[in-house]
């Protein structure tokens, strides 16, 4: 792939809906994108299309994204560490993993994303986060923010309004980031907050921050005019026309294997199954009938599936056949609530038809399928 | 050369080393005789290749090279790795990927250099990894050399035609390299085919019969001979003018190279769940009974309803008629609500219709049921049909939803068919499958061809406590609901 991408950069036919006819070589080092999409699989698919197969080294690339509500974690973390997955699927906010590292962020339409392209040689995260900060106070000198060390632009020097991730390549580089103009904040706090115990992993942990939308600082501000002054510096210290191109991560012609990339993102194997491995040690309290029953359960997950299961049932409390069935239907499956209850619904029809055994089982499994 | 002096002033003797020397000092290969060539005891064909050697190395297998870390920008010195995408022992191409390192909320993909084999990782996931140390060892392929240096020597073409040989167990077997391609296309081994060229050489004429004896094809009587000419360069292979003399056949059919491979992987989650209930249900001696139902009116009649279920938010199918009818029947032959113990010594008669529904997911088979349908509503069907249609295809149906069915129904016809075969999910005693529903012509009372819209039905029904005629009577009063929609007013609950 990689050959080919480097010399794939001036292919793209003319043939194009954008208003700028042949938007791929403009006249200048530098290119500004948005896309028309609030998807964050098509858009992520997007910064994936131009790290693989556009040429950098004769123009940079700005590229500028909202997202529908949405969590988005790093390359290499824990969602089940990260955010609250059963809020998440209540509130039908998309999960989404990205390809370059850090932590784990929330989306909406009041977030902006900012992406970053050049060589992998030019590759220059504070530049880009100090051109940020040098609109923002084009657009509002009395605005506090400031680059920290640890690439976030903090506000009134305590509030984070943006994070930082990254991802290299052979030839290419991109570092993006995000900017808070008017994001919910409540929802924000409460799905950023996982209430799993006992997990223990390897997995990048996200460090929590106090956040503040740009909008709470200064009322006039809106998304739209943020983006609009952050090209307009990029114009500037690229040289070229403060002009913004619009794309649509769907155009099949214009970015050739876009709708590939976008389904794998959207894969469990990826957004789930690339999880490091981690192993769960925690306590059930399962309420029967008139007493609360502590149930230790031990597990081992790899790629998303269990490895290891060991659950600490009080003795004779289901049949022994029946609790190895469990085990072993369990083991080598993914841990993923839809298919453990898919599973374990299944066992049930075929043990003896008893209500008391029915309603052990019930109990039990619900507060396995709870964990995932 | 400085060789050439050194072997000159020890021994002269050794035959074999002056056959060393000999072959070290020429530039062509047209001077070596095919008996120096079993000094080696590899084949000719590693023997064409250590030409090249002689000039970048002697070594037979590949040289191994320390691939480094490089930098990766920003002042950076150490990263922790995160993933390996190779094992020790995979091949790689110059620009693979190798791992995924991280470094401070950066994440970089690390490339091969080379072509090779992977020989050692040098680190474990979670390990911190130092820019400018060995990352992994690559044994790199010694006939394709380094992707940066390119030291190929020109081997002249002569080489492969004359004295590619085998040697297998000390058997030589003689064949052209287009006959060995052809041997190689169809898997035949060589030492497994009778040569009746010169020196028992294998000629195309003897591939074909081995394979013709082998796939039993019958090959047309030989032709006009043909004459395959040698790849490369003009000079006579010595087995060229025999084949001329023979007639060599053409084949019958030319054999397709097929670089497919069968992927084994283990089944689970849906999968699994499947092979649980289709296994017990193996148990259960299925009988099936089949009908079809006119559903004219019901057609009609939910034609007209639709618009008021959807002021009501609720989309309305077919389904929560063919359910309540279901439901209805159930009442009349509660038998086949029923429930068989593990010895089938009782019979268990289910108070509750929860009725199943069979919902094709993208992750496979699932059957969630709609509970209490004898005290619910077409209506209030249809509402639950809803909520359970949007959580499966959300993935996201709870264990409440899935156990505790009685009876199941499956609308195969809204993806296709006529008839099924539908199988019984335990614990229950019957299923029914429901085909597509198509305009057909039929008959009406008065002898008149009319169009219908005509959908069949197929049961299926545990033979151990069902029989037959109750099933068929259960399907006629279900019919006869559905056919006559309006006779469903007077036994509604």
């Amino acid at each position: 792939m990689g050959l080919q991408s480097v010399k794939n950069c001036l292919w793209l036919p003319c043939v194009l809906r954008t208003p700028k006819a042949c938007f791929w070589s403009t006249a200048g080092g530098g290119l500004i994108i948005q896309s028309v999409s609030n998807d964050v699989y098509q858009n992520l698919a997007v910064e994936d299309w131009i790290h693989d197969h556009m040429d950098l080294e004769k123009q940079q690339v700005l590229f500028l994204w909202r997202n529908s509500p949405a969590v988005v974690i790093g390359r290499h973390q824990n969602p089940w560490q990260e955010c609250n997955l059963r809020l998440l699927r209540q509130k039908n906010i998309k999960l989404a993993r990205r390809r370059s590292g850090g932590g784990t962020v929330y989306h909406d339409l009041g977030n902006i994303n900012l992406t970053f392209f050049t060589t992998r040689k030019k590759y220059e995260r504070m530049e880009n986060l100090k051109l940020v900060v040098k609109a923002l106070k084009a657009l509002r000198p009395q605005l506090d923010v400031h680059v920290t060390d640890r690439y976030d632009i903090l506000l009134d020097r305590q509030y984070k309004i943006s994070g930082t991730a990254a991802k290299l390549g052979r030839t290419s580089a991109y570092h993006h980031c995000t900017l808070l103009c008017n994001a919910d904040k409540f929802v924000l706090s409460s799905v950023l907050k996982s209430p799993f115990k006992g997990l223990k992993s390897n997995a990048t942990p996200s460090v929590p921050a106090l956040v503040k939308n740009l909008f709470e600082e200064d009322t006039s501000l809106t998304s739209e005019m943020l983006l609009d002054a952050i090209a307009k510096e990029y114009a500037m210290q690229h040289q070229i026309d403060h002009h913004i191109t619009l794309i649509n991560p769907a155009d099949e012609t214009l970015l050739p294997g876009i709708s590939d990339k976008t389904k794998e993102l959207q894969t469990w194997e990826w957004v789930y199954g690339k999880t490091p491995k981690f192993s769960i040690s925690t306590c059930l309290n399962m309420v029967y009938k008139d007493s609360v029953l502590d149930v230790k359960v031990n597990m081992d997950v790899k790629r998303g599936r269990i490895e290891v299961c060991n659950i600490d049932l009080p003795e004779q409390w289901l049949p022994p056949g029946l609790y190895s069935e469990l085990v072993k239907s369990l083991t080598g499956s993914k841990f993923c609530p839809n298919e453990i209850t898919a599973l374990v619904t299944a066992l049930l029809r075929v043990c003896p038809q008893d209500d008391e055994l029915h309603s052990r089982w019930s109990l039990l499994c619900e507060n396995m399928i709870r964990l995932m | 050369m400085a060789a050439v002096t050194a072997l000159r002033s020890s021994c002269r003797a050794a035959g074999r080393l002056v056959c060393i020397h000999r072959v070290r000092s020429c530039s062509s290969i047209r001077f070596i005789k095919s008996k120096y060539v079993c000094v080696f005891d590899k084949s000719a064909f590693k023997f064409s290749h250590q030409q090249r050697l002689f000039r970048t190395s002697a070594v037979s297998c590949g040289q191994i090279v320390q691939f480094k870390l490089s930098d990766i920008g920003e002042g950076i010195t150490e990263v922790t790795v995160k993933e390996w995408y190779v094992k020790e022992g995979d091949s790689v191409s110059q620009f693979d990927s190798i791992c995924e390192v991280q470094s401070d909320k950066a994440s970089v993909t690390i490339t091969s250099r080379y072509d090779g084999i992977i020989r050692k990782l040098h680190y474990s996931i979670d390990d911190t990894a130092f820019v400018g140390k060995p990352l992994v060892d690559i044994e790199i392929d010694a006939s394709k050399g380094v992707a940066s240096e390119e030291d190929v020597v020109e081997t002249p073409p002569m080489s492969h035609e004359e004295h590619t040989h085998q040697e297998i167990k000390g058997h030589k077997t003689l064949a052209t390299p287009a006959v060995r391609r052809l041997a190689m296309e169809n898997n035949i081994k060589l030492s497994e085919v009778v040569g009746t060229g010169k020196d028992n050489r294998i000629l195309k004429e003897d591939i074909l019969n081995y394979l013709a004896k082998q796939t039993g094809a019958i090959l047309p009587p030989s032709p006009k001979a043909e004459i395959v000419p040698p790849q490369r360069g003009a000079e006579a292979v010595p087995a060229a003018p025999k084949d001329k003399a023979r007639k060599i056949p053409v084949p019958v059919s030319r054999p397709i190279a097929f670089a497919g491979k069968d992927k084994t992987e283990p089944v689970t989650g849906f999968q699994k769940a499947m092979v649980k209930t289709m296994s017990a249900a193996l148990k259960i001696p299925h009988f099936g009974y089949s009908d079809e139902v006119d559903l004219t009116q019901l057609v009609q009649l939910r034609e007209e309803l639709k618009p008021v279920a959807e002021m009501r938010g609720v989309k309305l199918s077919f389904m929560p008629f063919f359910i309540k009818a279901a439901s209805l029947g159930l009442l009349q032959y509660p038998i086949l609500n029923a429930s068989l113990d593990e010895n089938c010594q009782n019979v268990t008669y289910k108070a509750s219709h929860n009725i199943g529904v069979a919902m094709d997911t993208e992750q496979g088979l699932i059957v969630p049921n709609v509970k209490n349908v004898q005290v619910c509503s077409v209506f209030d069907i249809a509402v639950e049909l809803n909520r359970l249609q949007s959580l499966g295809s959300a993935g996201q149906l709870g264990t409440s939803d899935l156990t505790g069915g009685t009876f199941t129904l499956s609308n195969i016809g809204t993806i296709g068919g006529t008839y099924a075969k539908p199988v019984i999910l335990p614990p229950e005693v019957a299923i029914g499958a429901l085909g597509k529903i198509q305009v057909l012509p039929r008959f009406n009372s008065k002898g008149e061809v009319v169009k219908a819209q005509i959908m069949n039905v197929s049961w299926s029904a545990d033979h151990r406590i069902i029989d037959g005629a109750t099933m068929a009577r259960f399907s006629n009063l279900w019919k006869s609901y559905l056919e006559n929609p309006t006779s469903m007013l007077l036994d509604l609950k």
